[in-house]
């Protein structure tokens, strides 16, 4: 197991103004699963993955990933685990459209100070695994939405994580895209000594979910296995 | 490089707009700051001309003046009684006045006279041209060829001309290290004809130049100067009292100041308002950032570095093209009054270091308060 949630309660502002964004929730992530977190909007899906990936702090509960009580770490600690355990693709991409697309590749590398011309020739190579090796020195806005999801994918996993965050991947591009992508992550990028997390509301991908968590007021509603 | 400070560069200088008008801003304001300060010290150095030229140890004065320039004259008794002062090696009069040239072409031409000791010529300049004992002659002078020795018809060895309806002979060309402030050409001669020729009140020593036997000399000397009712300075002193006058007594140190501080806050202003500009607009990569693993100290790290390469930039600029006018107008106009020193260097870098921290401060308060959360809010 790589990610074992327990009893975890998010809320926001103070009583009698006090929001629950998550209650209770509890569900846990194998190895080698593409695990798809999934429910209408508003429902917790975006707290629970900032909750897991060590970015916002839950009022209640624990998150144990690879071992380690993550939110018992102090923020430094929990940068580095972001750095070091965790692969982010953002819903926006957020790749820095003035640095060329290997550019963008390697910020987690030199992040991790690896050296800058070994963590560009790193990212040349995993620029390679996303099939995108003829687009290394442009810029990512001249890339299509879905190249540019291609990008923020080997972004994520340049560092080689063993937990991948995707957030709502198909949400800025068309389905036909949307299912490549999904496709071509669960074929290539997921494996045995890594976990898939992928927040979503877009039915037309749920086919390549290992199992999935819906999720409703803050609250898991049900698991689901699906292959 | 390290590649945390690398990618920092590389967002900085990508967005070429910004990063324009922030080295810009700077350039803007360290020109201005260093022409400001150097004309402040170009004056301040010219107005103590004669103090550096004479280049005598100690000056003997009235407590009332200021500067070189607007002597009290003192009668002769006092180089007698300073000339018995335990540790004063010797002690020599000085003349400084000034006297109306009439030139051959018929013009006028106002003039400083400086008159040295007739038997020493203690703190004569160094001649180029000609022979120090033609000084002698009952009508020589020498003229220093500076910035404003064209105002006297370029005179050669042996040009005649009047001086307060006497006649006078070059008889030597001399360099100084610097020109005067006034415009005003200068001219030697000895300390008898130029009391002899020029109007003068019934007192003629204007300074007596002292040279102490050791510097442990100068301390006894100026208290028992002080006690004939005189003052005694050394040259550094006398240039500090020079300083002060132009600095707090004229409307000149204040002006300039003034125009510092606006050059300053001009600075200030661009670069702070366009680097706060620079990180909101980056505020979502540097939340990327900090979402990825990115440390708050390194972030900090990598804004500070961002505003400091804008700063040194603008600063380089600055001094370049300061020194570029600089050079300019000495190049056009000799006695123009402007100097870089390592002051004005060490001010305009202290204020380009407080523009480029402000900046910085402003784009990390903002920064640091960054939610990564807000990364996954798209």
């Amino acid at each position: 197991m790589i990610v074992d949630v327990q009893k975890v309660t998010k809320w926001f502002g103070d009583e009698p103004a006090r929001t629950y964004a998550l209650r209770d929730v509890s569900f846990d992530v194998d190895f080698g699963e593409m695990l798809y977190i999934v429910g209408p909007s508003g429902s917790g899906k975006t707290t629970l993955l900032s909750v897991i990936s060590g970015i916002l702090r839950p009022n209640a509960g624990s998150v144990i990933v690879d071992g380690k009580d993550i939110w018992t770490l102090d923020s430094d600690a929990l940068a580095d685990f972001r750095l070091h355990e965790v692969g982010f693709v953002f819903q926006d991409y957020h790749l820095f459209p003035r640095l060329t697309v290997v550019e963008n590749i390697a910020v987690p590398l030199i992040l991790r100070r690896v050296d800058w011309d070994d963590s560009l020739q790193k990212a040349r190579t995993v620029l390679g695994v996303v099939g995108l090796e003829d687009k290394a020195d442009l810029p990512p806005q001249k890339l299509s939405g879905g190249e540019q999801q291609r990008v923020a994918i080997a972004r994520a996993i340049v560092a080689e994580p063993d937990l991948l965050i995707l957030d709502e991947p198909t949400a800025s591009l068309d389905g036909d895209t949307g299912k490549k992508i999904l496709a071509f992550v669960k074929s290539n990028i997921l494996n045995e000594r890594r976990a898939i997390i992928v927040v979503t509301h877009d039915e037309r991908i749920y086919e390549y979910a290992s199992r999935i968590v819906h999720m409703e007021d803050g609250r898991v509603t049900d698991h689901t296995g699906v292959g | 490089m390290n590649g945390r400070l690398r990618l920092a560069l590389k967002l900085l200088l990508s967005d070429r707009g910004k990063f324009a008008t922030l080295v810009i801003g700077i350039t803007f304001s360290v020109f201005l700051m260093m022409l400001m300060t150097s004309m402040f010290f170009g004056i301040i150095q010219h107005s103590a001309a004669n103090i550096i030229n004479v280049g005598a140890k100690m000056w003997v004065m009235d407590p009332d003046v200021q500067t070189p320039q607007n002597a009290i004259p003192m009668p002769d008794y006092v180089l007698d009684a300073v000339r018995s002062i335990p540790g004063v090696e010797y002690a020599m009069p000085l003349y400084v006045g000034s006297g109306l040239v009439h030139l051959n072409n018929g013009s006028y031409q106002a003039a400083t006279v400086v008159g040295l000791d007739d038997a020493t010529l203690f703190g004569r300049p160094n001649l180029i041209q000609g022979k120090i004992v033609d000084i002698y002659r009952n009508d020589g002078f020498i003229v220093v060829d500076d910035g404003n020795y064209a105002k006297l018809d370029s005179p050669k060895i042996g040009t005649t001309f009047e001086i307060n309806d006497h006649r006078g002979v070059i008889t030597g060309i001399a360099r100084v290290s610097i020109g005067g402030l006034f415009g005003l050409p200068t001219l030697y001669t000895t300390y008898t004809r130029a009391t002899q020729d020029l109007p003068s009140t019934r007192y003629l020593t204007s300074f007596i130049l002292v040279q102490p036997k050791s510097d442990g000399d100068v301390g006894p000397i100026e208290g028992a100067v002080k006690k004939l009712g005189y003052l005694a300075v050394t040259d550094q002193q006398f240039v500090q009292r020079n300083d002060r006058f132009y600095e707090f007594q004229t409307a000149l140190g204040t002006n300039i100041l003034i125009m510092t501080l606006i050059s300053f806050i001009v600075g200030l202003s661009i670069a702070g308002e366009t680097f706060y500009m620079f990180v909101l607009d980056n505020l979502e990569r540097f939340g990327a950032l900090k979402a990825i693993g990115a440390k708050g100290g390194e972030l900090v790290q990598m804004i500070f570095f961002q505003s400091l390469v804008v700063g040194f930039l603008g600063f380089g600029l600055g001094v370049l093209l300061s020194s570029a006018l600089i050079a300019f107008g000495k190049f056009r106009i000799p006695n123009y009054a402007a100097v870089i020193t390592y002051q004005n260097l060490l001010l305009a870098l202290g204020m380009v270091l407080v523009i480029s921290v402000f900046s910085a401060y402003l784009g990390i308060r903002k920064v640091i308060r960054i939610d990564p959360f807000s990364v996954f809010r798209g």
